[in-house]
């Protein structure tokens, strides 16, 4: 029961990550109805960002109290891959809209192998260790059940996050523009909302909070590589699917269950096989439950 | 910030200005970082950073100018090229020139004699490199993309998993091979068909999804397929792959040194380019034989009921096509010409691993299908010939070193362009090179069909 508790904990750590990614997939599929391929290579150039800065702390300044440097590694990493994704978003993705389906997918495929393949030209194919930031843990009273400070960090962040990020969808007028986009592009714009802005913006959002995704991972792994975004943007997307795609809650839910299966898939069975567990569930989940968990019903109209 | 270009040439500077500044400082915000500083490891492997901003500088300088010149010299140009379009409208009509009717005739004439006009021009050793990295490399990726262009141009179904199928035809030929000994053109059908099997099993659960749903499950199984194969290390040797695969024979010559071997047989002087020459003339047979099919198919009720698929399911339904079996039928003969590829693949390398079978692949073999115009079979050769040659291309640019020193590799460069080439032929033409279609069935005269009336792939 202890050893179930303790992947439990695991799981819902990675879920976390997961689940922060998962949210640029299903708000960018919900607006415009496009798979942003490159999204794993922005949570993966977010950790670089947070990498970096950390780098410069620790180089150029010095004693910075830890939780000061990760708050200003998620900040920063945050403007500046929210830029990229904006940038993205305006020179590669614009230029399509309307065009046919395939298209946006196929140049989102393009950025995501230009993206990784630019930071390994920029920075180098090797894997990038740093220290530890945060060390200390603690064992729950009377059991064996321990929780690393990181997986509270990570927690604690991602449920901050989300309720910040829950207010501005749905309390705030950009939310509200953002929802009445996702319903009905052309009515909402015929009501005067900027649609183009609405879905940069979007974008913003998304990437910001994959790069506090990246900065919880490369804190908690304590490394990265420029190929590191493909696989967790793979599963991000299958939590968001899982969710049931254009689903906020669900994709948050989606991903807390890809971290959990994940987690006692490895404790239990096999740890070589965990992706294969984590891709299994999700085809099974699509030919049971096309709409996923929390996901609206496709309606056909002929 | 996209503002309505005025009309008046002269007021365009100022805004021109403007942008170019804007462009800076946007391209300084996303370079700072990851441009600025790289990190490395020191001897101790603990990172160190070193500062670039003699590159940033460049890089931001790049990004303001450019956007100055397209606002300032370009963007206006342009405008005037297509009112000028507009005003002469075009009188379409007449015969268009002998090359143009007769492309794909004169296109597999060059293909036939290409290795002997190689072989002519550098000789027997000099032409090892151009038939094996340009010629056999290119049509491996031809012939995958017709396959898959099955699959996606013609039935419309979008596959992300492909070379999944390309993975189970290049293990099925090495595993036999290496294990009980078979020769190739005995495996070379049973790839094909065991593809096409795993084709069926895979495509029967997942052909009821749509659209996006139907390209995610095939992603999926496409890292599953590499996933097991990666991991059940009793059979397949894991990530250390399968070596020493037998060799392909010219139906029972094999390409060997002794007195058996095809270059003493013929009195010919040893040389491994005659086996490079055979492999060519072999992968353009198949890909040639996958054009065949797909064309002969496209008349057949099958290909028909593919067309139609593509265009309106629910149609098709009400007009009593089974879509499943439709669907499945496209899924396998897909599938069945990537084995093929596959086990032509495995014993042109003598070797395989999971590497060579990653996702990229894919997106690859999916890019130069719609960048081909999705459907046109002469767009498609002609999208693997500029992607696949392009990059290639980019391994002989040694003379970059001069221009940018000692240290520059431009083989890294390669992804890199080859992923801002996707992104910049996709916005500059959506519909691929050839963006227009020969009609399946047609009243009186074939028409050609604009690709934007043709619709494709809900799934």
């Amino acid at each position: 029961m202890e050893y179930f508790i303790q992947q439990l904990i695991n799981g819902l750590t990675l879920g976390s990550i997961y689940g922060l990614i998962a949210i640029g997939y299903t708000m960018v599929y919900g607006i415009i109805g496009m798979i942003n391929f490159a999204h794993g290579d922005i949570f993966m150039l977010g950790a670089f960002m947070a990498l970096i800065v950390f780098l410069i702390l620790t180089t150029f300044v010095g004693g910075v109290p830890v939780v000061l440097a990760l708050l200003l590694m998620m900040i920063v990493s945050m403007c500046l891959t929210s830029l990229w994704s904006w940038t993205i978003e305006r020179i590669a993705y614009r230029p399509l809209r309307g065009s046919f389906r395939l298209a946006p997918l196929i140049t989102a495929i393009g950025m995501s192998i230009a993206l990784s393949n630019f930071v390994q030209v920029t920075q180098g194919p090797r894997n990038k260790p740093i220290p530890s930031l945060v060390n200390s843990g603690f064992t729950i009273y009377g059991t064996n059940i321990t929780i690393s400070l990181k997986q509270i960090v990570i927690i604690v962040v991602t449920a901050v996050l989300l309720a910040a990020f829950w207010y501005l969808v749905n309390r705030t007028s950009l939310g509200r523009a953002q929802r009445a986009c996702e319903q009905d592009r052309k009515m909402a714009a015929l009501l005067g909302i900027n649609v183009d802005r609405t879905i940069s913006l979007t974008f913003v959002m998304g990437a910001a909070l994959a790069a506090v995704a990246g900065t919880l991972y490369l804190m908690f792994y304590g490394v990265i590589s420029f190929s590191d975004g493909f696989i967790p943007g793979v599963k991000a997307f299958t939590a968001a699917v899982l969710g049931g795609i254009g689903s906020i809650p669900g994709a948050v839910v989606g991903g807390l269950l890809i971290g959990l299966i994940e987690a006692l898939w490895s404790a239990y069975f096999s740890i070589d096989y965990k992706d294969v567990a984590a891709f299994s569930i999700l085809a099974i989940v699509l030919i049971f439950m096309p709409s996923g968990i929390l996901g609206r019903p496709e309606v056909e109209k002929v | 910030m996209a503002e309505l270009s005025k009309p008046h040439s002269e007021s365009v500077f100022p805004s021109a200005i403007r942008e170019g500044i804007i462009a800076g400082i946007i391209a300084f915000g996303l370079f700072v970082l990851i441009i600025g500083f790289r990190t490395d490891q020191n001897i101790s492997n603990e990172l160190i950073l070193t500062q670039r901003w003699g590159l940033l500088a460049i890089m931001v300088a790049i990004a303001a100018v450019g956007r100055f010149l397209f606002k300032a010299f370009i963007s206006p140009w342009l405008t005037a090229r297509l009112k000028a379009r507009e005003a002469v409208e075009t009188v379409e009509g007449g015969e268009p020139s002998f090359f143009r009717r007769n492309f794909s005739q004169l296109a597999i004439l060059f293909l036939l004699i290409y290795p002997v006009l190689i072989v002519l021009m550098v000789g027997l050793q000099g032409s090892l490199k151009w038939v094996d990295n340009f010629g056999i490399q290119i049509l491996i990726y031809v012939m995958l993309a017709w396959g898959l262009n099955i699959v996606v141009g013609l039935a419309g179904l979008l596959d992300l998993g492909y070379v999944a199928f390309y993975a189970v035809g290049a293990y099925s030929y090495a595993l036999l091979s290496t294990y009980y000994g078979l020769s190739f053109w005995v495996l070379l059908p049973m790839a094909g068909i065991f593809a096409a099997t795993w084709g069926v099993i895979l495509g029967f659960p997942v052909l009821r999804l749509r659209g996006d749903y139907l390209a995610i499950v095939t992603l999926a199984f496409g890292e599953i397929i590499r996933l097991v194969l990666i991991n059940w290390t009793a059979v397949t040797k894991g990530t250390f792959g399968i070596s020493g695969i037998a060799k392909a024979t010219l139906f029972g010559i094999p390409f060997t040194a002794g007195p058996n071997g095809f270059a003493a047989i013929f009195g010919l002087p040893l040389s491994a380019a005659y086996y490079k020459i055979f492999l060519y003339y072999l992968i353009l047979f198949l890909a040639l034989l996958t054009a065949w099919v797909t064309i002969r198919l496209r008349r057949m009720p099958v290909g028909r009921a593919w067309e139609a698929l593509r265009e309106d399911e629910i149609a098709c339904r009400s007009l009593g096509i089974n879509t499943t079996t439709t669907k499945l039928t496209a899924f396998a003969t897909g599938a069945m010409f990537g084995g093929f590829a596959g086990s032509f693949f495995a014993a042109r390398q003598g070797f395989v691993s999971p590497e060579s079978f990653v996702f990229l692949e894919s997106a690859v073999v999916l890019a130069i299908v719609v960048l081909g115009g999705m459907g046109s079979l002469i767009g498609i050769a002609v999208a693997a010939v500029v992607m696949i040659g392009g990059t290639e291309i980019l391994r002989e640019m040694q003379f970059l070193k001069f221009v940018f020193g000692p240290n520059f590799t431009p083989e890294l460069y390669r992804m890199l362009i080859f992923g801002l080439a996707m992104v910049t032929v996709m916005v500059w033409k959506p519909r691929g090179f050839v963006g227009s279609r020969e009609p399946s069935a047609f009243l009186h005269k074939r028409k050609l069909v604009s690709g934007a009336f043709t619709k494709e792939g809900h799934g």
